[in-house]
């Protein structure tokens, strides 16, 4: 049995005894919530946190609150909930094609939003889906809130704007009119990482051209959106070859290494061909056809 | 000969309805749900983690977290400083009680505790003894252990190039890397037959390494009694008798003072045939402290450390003729035992049974030759529901078969029902020495065609290759050998694979049967039963199944090879039949008549001729223990006991036919339909049996698609958990279609062959076929497993890799 290093645990009441509790246990404590990285990280003693603090408690980190114009999501949300979430396929069905593709039902009763996005992990598929959806990240800390964007949010794998003394409270999502998304991953078994996934959307203007375009990639080696597919979108008719188009130099801006999931040129043929894929599922969705080439 | 319509429908079976009252179900063979399920089912069942013995410790290994290393200094003060821990044994510790190596079942030996170097990643270094497992884990942080790197031999194709480091420098004289070489066939005349054939085909064919990654991982509990010197190990193993002949003879304690209890086990599969260190350690650690002690491996010890499975490197070849008779098929095969050559298989078989790869196939001449090197990896070789290798040996000529039915553009279904071995040719002497006992292969290739609508499918196939889509249909054919198996032939380490059983009816007609084989999940508990009922006319919930204790059963060789019904089967059979024999002598005496007058009709005895004159077994059983008059030479008991010596294997056989569909974008590979046709003679309980196949099946299915144990340049292994090595789930899956014929074993007490591993036998081939097949637009004759997506892609672009 794989059994973590001695620690000691404590339950959070609320987000402000959770800032307290960082406080008091210092750098070698770490927050759990659905724990489904900690946890084997921990029994593999590859993490050694001294304190756990469970904020499982924290009621006020979970729910979805629609707004006129901004969908709020606390941090503790599982994904078990955003998946069963009416509201939430409705403005943003990438966020359910997404969690559909998110490890398994067991893990996906317990994993959160915040935590998924916490962690980091370059396979991980919540961040490019909140990228390419422009959302924001409210941070609180023992001087009160902050809002970062993704951008700034998420500065690498495993590496946030979250601090030790920290915690992520809520994901808030800009609703925007004639929006679509899309968001397409190949794994190699279900629950397994990606091998590589694309993530779209796309706001089209009154005119029938693309007003706004996010293209992102996951586990191939692109941090943040792929700047370059947006620009050669926007302002355009969507087409058959503006779609190869996209394809093209979202494989360029990728940047995948070789791992058992399989080698560069295949990994790049993905970013290639999965983007075509959401972001023909993305306009097909906000109704806007492509003519046949 | 037998035509489809006569066999397109299946025999009828005798089925139950749950719901229906006990009188209709059936009193032996027959669809009855499993006696053991209701534990299972609620969560209760005896595994070996929920043993909590009084006092009982905890150990935990110091694994080598390099792949090959010389050990230069252990020192274990500050785990020893731990004040939880009992005591930290080292190979040291070990060399003093002459166990740091142990003898292993393929006459090799192995290091139970490293002594000199260690020779894979994982390998067991030091053991602690603690209070409880946190401790245990805890101390084994403070063993500081300095190793000194040396070269490492990953790749087997390279490992007797000269100048490569020799891993088992501890065997005196061993200047490189080489294990055995074996060979099995006539090798100038199948190379006669391939210089004057018209069309030979090759390929390079890898079954790579795999796992057998039981849910439940590998442990003991070992309780020394030094007052009156009995050993009681508890262990998972599917082979407790042989364990304590093999722990008497290596370890010094005689054999009458080691009881072995094998509870339920949570998966087999051929991963705990073999003696681990840790079992070792368990015991050295209950001797040394006094107490009970517990190890259990955790999912990433028992992927990286115990036995792997496969890991063969195959030459095929196919000789035949411009209208596809196949004529002869040859092979070389590099094999990859890892560190310790401990593959566990009948002694004079290195290779297994692997040289069945002459297949379902009448030939002219056939010849193997199987060279085994070490590697600086886990030892292994023989696991994972393969019969002896019989796994590797389907997967080469049906995947071969296949092979040539592209070169000459016929259909592989047809190639297939053209070189069948014909029904008229049983009992079949085939090239390398097997004698297949039955068979009758075209009725069930025709009905498995027929159940999955194979001629409407090469019409789909054929209009979605017009549009670009990508859809595989995948033939195999297979012919397993199981139930070693005659004792003459046939040994582990010595002992004779014969198996007792015992049955006893007590004085009420309720009945004990005792086996030497040892469940894994199987359903022992409900097929032996059934098979006693079917033989004494007593119901299956009236008999008692006993097994897993070796204080409480007679000796036998345990459980893989799916060899259970076909050796203990017959023990079983034969045992219940003496009981009979027995019974109609007494029931004769009861009725004061001879018993040349009785007749047996299922539960009772009656006078010919006048039917209503007749005992039931269950009055006999009282009449055997009470005051009955007995007849001369019958003693007061209705018990029995054989000893079953098979004299020949079982040769199960089966048709798969699979059906892909593979995304032309991604490479990924969806399993639409899965149609599995079995033999397996006498079916004992249809739902057992199909159950076995359903397991098979997920099996082949993932190792043909993602399961597979890599090592890096360093020698890390890069399958140890599961988020690196994927079984499938229910989502990689089809719903299986099963179908059957019966041929039963001419040879076997009740006609019965074994079934435990034909699927995992046959379903690989069936899938990688349909994935090649759908791949053939790109020119792709061969792809190795596992087809992943990147692996498919990258055949698809002409390139296709091998894994290793």
């Amino acid at each position: 049995m794989q059994v973590p290093a001695p620690f000691d645990y404590v339950r959070a009441t609320s987000v402000g005894n959770t800032l307290e509790l960082l406080e008091r246990h210092g750098p070698e404590s770490r927050v759990v919530a659905g724990g489904h990285s900690l946890l084997p990280m921990m029994k593999l003693r590859l993490a050694r946190p001294e304190w756990l603090i469970d904020i499982n408690d924290v009621a006020e980190l979970r729910h979805i609150t629609e707004e006129p114009d901004r969908l709020r999501v606390g941090s503790l949300t599982r994904h078990a909930a955003l998946l069963a979430s009416d509201v939430v396929g409705r403005l943003f069905p990438i966020v359910h094609d997404a969690e559909k593709v998110i490890a398994d039902p067991v893990v996906r009763n317990r994993g959160t939003i915040g935590g998924s996005l916490g962690q980091a992990d370059p396979a991980e598929d919540l961040t490019t889906v909140c990228d390419v959806l422009r959302a924001s990240v409210v941070i609180a800390g023992p001087g009160g809130e902050r809002v970062v964007d993704m951008a700034e949010f998420h500065r690498g794998p495993y590496e946030t704007a979250c601090e030790q003394h920290e915690l992520i409270t809520e994901v808030r999502f800009p609703i925007r009119p004639r929006m679509g998304s899309a968001y397409e991953k190949v794994e190699r078994r279900v629950g397994d990482w990606a091998v590589g996934a694309a993530g779209a959307a796309v706001q089209m203007a009154d005119d029938g051209t693309i007003a706004d375009a996010a293209i992102g990639l996951t586990a191939l080696g692109l941090e943040g959106l792929a700047t370059e597919v947006a620009a050669v979108l926007v302002g355009q008719r969507p087409s058959e070859d503006l779609i190869t188009e996209a394809g093209r130099l979202a494989a360029a801006a990728s940047s995948p290494v070789e791992d058992q999931r399989g080698p560069v040129d295949y990994k790049r043929h993905l970013a290639d061909e999965l983007t075509r894929r959401v972001l023909r599922r993305a306009l097909d969705r906000v109704g806007a056809t492509v003519p046949a080439a | 000969m037998t035509t489809v319509e006569e066999r397109s429908t299946m025999p009828q079976e005798r089925e139950s309805n749950p719901a229906a009252n006990a009188a209709d179900r059936p009193i032996g063979y027959g669809r009855i749900q499993r006696k053991e399920d209701p534990r299972f089912v609620r969560g209760k069942g005896r595994y070996l983690d929920d043993i909590v013995l009084p006092g009982m410790l905890h150990g935990a290994i110091l694994r080598s977290p390099m792949a090959h290393a010389r050990l230069v200094s252990i020192d274990t003060t500050e785990a020893l400083a731990h004040p939880k821990v009992h005591a930290v044994i080292t190979g040291k510790d070990l060399e003093g009680l002459n166990l740091a190596w142990a003898p292993t079942l393929s006459a090799d030996t192995m290091a139970v505790l490293a002594t000199d170097k260690v020779r894979f990643q994982g390998q067991e270094v030091a053991f602690v003894v603690a209070e409880d497992r946190y401790s245990a884990r805890d101390a084994l942080e403070l063993i500081d252990v300095e190793y000194e790197e040396l070269p490492v031999v990953i790749d087997a194709r390279r490992a007797l190039e000269p100048g490569t480091a020799v891993i088992r420098d501890d065997k005196e004289g061993k200047t490189d890397n080489h294990i055995f070489d074996w060979e099995a066939g006539d090798k100038a005349e199948t190379d006669a037959v391939f210089a004057r054939a018209a069309v030979v085909v090759s390929e390079e064919v890898v079954y790579p390494r795999v796992h057998p990654a039981p849910m439940e991982t590998c442990g003991a509990i070992a309780d020394y009694d030094p007052i009156d010197g009995k050993l009681t190990l508890y262990e998972t193993t599917q082979a407790p008798h042989a364990h304590r002949t093999l722990y008497a003879m290596v370890a010094g304690i005689p054999e009458h003072k080691i009881r072995i209890i094998a509870g339920d086990i949570g998966g087999g599969f051929g991963n705990k045939v073999g003696i681990y260190p840790g079992y070792v350690c368990a015991v050295v650690g209950s001797i040394v402290t006094g107490k009970p002690v517990k190890w259990v491996e955790d999912r990433s010890e028992n992927l990286m450390s115990t036995s792997f499975a496969r890991d063969y490197i195959m030459k095929g070849e196919v000789a035949a003729t411009k209208d596809g008779k196949i004529l002869a098929v040859r092979t070389h095969v590099l094999a990859d035992h890892g560190a310790f050559n401990a593959t566990a298989q009948p002694t004079k078989y290195p290779a297994g049974f692997f040289s069945i790869f002459t297949g379902s196939y009448d030939l002219e001449a056939a010849h193997c030759s199987v060279t085994g090197v070490y590697t600086n990896k886990a030892p292994g070789g023989v696991a994972y529901a393969c019969s002896f290798r019989v796994t590797e040996a389907v997967y080469l000529v049906e995947r071969m078969v296949d092979v040539l039915a592209q070169k000459l553009e016929m259909d592989p279904a047809e190639l297939r029902l053209k070189n069948f071995i014909r029904p008229e040719q049983f009992p079949y002497k085939n090239k390398t020495g097997w004698e297949y006992d039955s068979g009758d292969y075209e009725p069930a290739l025709r009905m498995c065609m027929e159940q999955i609508g194979y001629a409407d499918l090469r019409r789909e196939q054929e209009e979605k290759r017009a549009r670009g889509e990508l859809m595989g249909i995948g033939v195999s054919f297979f012919t397993e050998t199981v139930g070693a198996g005659p004792r003459k032939h046939m040994d582990i380490v010595g002992l004779g694979m014969a198996d007792g059983a015992e049955v006893r009816v007590h004085p009420t007609g309720k009945a004990v049967v005792r086996l030497s084989v040892q469940t894994q999940g199987q359903g022992h508990e409900t097929t032996f039963a059934q098979i006693v009922a079917e033989e004494l006319g007593i119901p299956p919930e009236d008999i008692e199944v006993v097994h897993g204790d070796t204080d409480q059963t007679p000796f036998g060789l345990g459980t893989y090879g799916s060899r259970s019904t076909p050796v203990s089967g017959g023990a079983v059979a034969l045992a219940a039949r003496k009981v009979r024999d027995k019974a109609k002598a007494i029931a004769a005496a009861m009725l004061e008549t001879r018993p040349e007058d009785l007749d047996w009709e299922k539960g009772r005895f009656f006078v010919k001729g006048d039917p209503s004159a007749a005992k039931t077994i269950q009055e006999v059983a009282l009449g055997a223990h009470g005051t009955v008059a007995l007849p001369d030479g019958i003693d007061g008991n209705l018990d029995a006991e054989v000893t079953y010596d098979p004299p020949n294997l079982t040769f199960p056989f089966g048709a798969y036919i699979c059906v892909v569909d593979i995304d032309p974008g991604t490479g990924k590979v969806k399993v639409r339909r899965f149609v599995a046709v079995d033999d397996c003679g006498t079916r004992i309980n249809p739902m057992i049996v199909e159950g076995q196949i359903h397991g098979g099946l997920a099996d082949g299915v993932g190792m043909a698609l993602m399961e597979f144990i890599g090592f890096d340049e360093q020698g890390n292994c890069l399958g140890g958990s599961f988020m690196d090595y994927l079984i499938p789930t229910a989502m990689e899956v089809p719903d299986w279609e099963t179908g059957y014929t019966v041929t039963p074993s001419p040879h076997h007490p009740i006609g019965a062959k074994g079934i435990g591993e034909s699927a995992t036998v046959g379903s690989p081939p069936a899938v990688v076929n349909a994935v090649v097949d759908a791949l053939a637009p790109f020119g792709v004759t061969h792809m190795d497993m596992p087809c992943t997506p990147a692996r498919v892609w990258e055949a698809m672009q002409g390139r296709p890799t091998p894994p290793i």
